[in-house]
């Protein structure tokens, strides 16, 4: 093992070099530093980047804590004290995190040294990192297309060996579908099982916090990090938490995977439907049972999603109004003129739709129309989870219909762009738990584009689909393919 | 469940507060037309019997001691504000 070799490491067997005093926390730090200086110029994962922070962090590191030493990257939703907290909007340009988020302080108790902010859909609302105010992400596989979103950069970042693994957020598939679509592993974890304090809110009663990584394994390391009960947050589930990497590496023998009728729709590409089909073939030959099952409203968790995730980020980014942080527009010339202006100057195009969308369909006169029959539409979906998880022990799906897409190919297009959550926005309406790995490539124009695997299981059954996604991974080589920007080594 | 044409962009925007340009209100109205014209497939789905969820996973009472915690000082809170003199935060007047 030399210096050039450790960014394509995974947190596990970094750890174990840490644990083990064979590299410090400190030439771990310098040699990632190295390496994103080396590659993020064409990767453009990070908006900011704080050395010196994490360099004392590293002198002070424990390596025998569970992530002793590690540097995580961290998406720029997510609080951490003294550093920028953007959420890639003009709006939030130069503003501090006077705290750390829960989740933060978690990974600090783990030993894990938060290191970098990366790039995003501004506010989180996108599915191709597009949206950001700052800049693009390109995907590390195929760098004239995005690598998905709206956690792209933490994606990108960890498929570049720019970072050991990273932290996302999700509202409607934002952490799986980058996962899928740069080629690394992301869970969703279920509503309630990470706090949510000190992560800008988008549509709270879908938001959650979750890791990307380059393995399964470590997947289950960052939970055991993150998750549990947080009394500054209510929705927070007082619920004991396991240790998510003790069932790894049983069979699947004994296991019910469901396929459901209605995730089989045209649409998909049939590389990716390729891929799939061979995926479930190889879990039923790990002994996995394969049962079909039934989702009936699933052709409606687009529209219920579009309706209540913008109605909650309308109410949410009200307090961007330019009096306690953020933009402010110069000379109003009343309060009106004020927000009118502080707003339209600070958020970009897509935040400024949903924001419209949003408070539309929660105005006088369509709330009944709209938000409340999404919210009944919302119910009948997360029943039809209810009665599958009945008979199954997860779902198997894909986790995007396509591989990634070009820059540029679907900006024009909101509702084709909104289409890209379709097997993913189910789970966060229902509040159950996913995961997407690696299962496979597409050929497109000469360049292997990642295909992305998804398992949906029941709330709180995280530990359950982190054994089934490892039993499947270490059956196949998909998680030791590289992306051709991760072969290149350091100029170290 | 209403006509999507009903959306009226340059009134909803100033609900929101959220000053649009005329090429802007254009674009959203065709765009939102059609994201509310795929949204009328809800219309087909029987209600009737159904309770609305305003949560996944619905936790009741949440409760804690009402007593004070160390949080971070008005100093830090004011870190970010735009404007600010004599410790508070300065707001664009609202009375003549």
């Amino acid at each position: 093992m030399t210096g050039k070799d450790l960014p394509a490491l995974n947190i596990a067997d970094l750890q174990s070099l840490l644990r083990h005093r064979e590299v410090s926390p400190r030439e771990v730090l310098d040699v990632l530093r190295a390496r994103i200086e080396s590659v993020d110029g064409k990767i453009d994962a990070y908006l900011s980047i704080d050395f010196e922070a994490a360099a004392k962090e590293a002198e002070k590191a424990n390596v025998d804590l569970p992530l002793g030493g590690v540097p995580i990257a961290i998406k720029d939703i997510i609080s951490v004290a003294g550093e920028p907290c953007t959420c890639a909007s003009k709006i939030l340009h130069g503003y501090r995190a006077p705290y750390d988020a829960t989740v933060i302080r978690k990974l600090r108790a783990a030993g894990a040294i938060p290191f970098g902010k990366t790039n995003m859909d501004e506010f989180a609302m996108g599915s191709s990192t597009e949206n950001s105010g700052v800049k693009l992400t390109r995907n590390p596989w195929d760098l004239s297309r995005v690598p998905g979103g709206s956690s792209g950069g933490s994606a990108a970042a960890v498929a570049a060996d720019e970072a050991f693994g990273g932290l996302g957020t999700e509202t409607g598939g934002s952490i799986r579908q980058p996962a899928a679509l740069s080629g690394v592993v992301g869970l969703k974890p279920s509503y309630g099982r990470v706090s949510r304090f000190g992560v800008v809110a988008f549509a709270s009663s879908l938001d959650q916090v979750g890791p990307l990584t380059k393995t399964v394994r470590d997947s289950a390391l960052i939970m055991n990090a993150i998750a549990g009960h947080d009394p500054q947050e209510t929705t927070s589930l007082n619920q004991p938490v396991p240790d998510y990497t003790e069932g790894l590496g049983r069979d699947l023998r004994g296991v019910r995977l469901g396929l459901a009728k209605e995730y089989m729709i045209e649409g998909i590409d049939a590389q990716v439907k390729a891929a799939i089909d061979a995926a479930v073939k190889r879990m039923d030959s790990l002994g996995a049972e394969i049962v079909d099952v039934s989702l009936p409203h699933t052709d409606y968790a687009i529209a219920v999603y579009y309706i209540l995730a913008t109605a909650e980020a309308s109410a949410n980014l009200a307090r961007f109004d330019g009096v306690r942080y953020g933009h402010r527009a110069e000379n109003p010339k009343d309060l009106l003129d004020h927000y009118g202006r502080t707003r339209e100057e600070g958020f970009g195009p897509e935040v400024k739709r949903r924001i419209i969308l949003g408070t539309y369909v929660l105005s006088s006169g369509y709330y009944d129309a709209y938000y409340l029959r999404a919210q009944k539409v919302r119910e009948l979906i997360r029943q039809d989870f209810a009665k599958a998880f009945e008979k199954v022990n997860a779902l198997i799906s894909p986790t995007s219909p396509v591989p990634a897409f070009k820059l540029g190919e679907r900006t024009d297009d909101p509702l084709q762009m909104y289409l890209a959550d379709i097997f993913t926005s189910p789970a966060n309406l229902a509040g159950i738990c996913g995961i997407s790995v690696p299962c496979g490539f597409a050929d497109v124009d000469g360049n292997r584009l990642p295909i992305g695997l998804q398992l949906l299981g029941n709330a709180l059954d995280e530990a359950r689909i982190l054994q089934i996604a490892h039993a499947y991974e270490q059956s196949t080589d998909w998680h030791r393919a590289r992306s051709p920007i991760a072969e290149t080594l350091p100029n170290a | 469940m209403l006509k999507s044409s009903d959306l009226d962009v340059a009134y909803v925007a100033k609900l929101a507060r959220l000053n649009l340009t005329d090429a802007e209100t254009e674009l959203f109205q065709k765009q939102l037309g059609d994201v509310l014209k795929y949204a009328d497939k809800l219309r087909a789905v029987d209600v009737s019997h159904m309770e609305a969820a305003a949560h996944a996973i619905p936790i009741f009472n949440v409760f804690r001691e009402d007593e004070s915690r160390d949080w971070f000082t008005a100093e830090q809170a004011l870190s970010n504000a735009p404007r600010q003199a004599n410790g508070l935060f300065i707001v664009t007047k609202v009375v003549e």
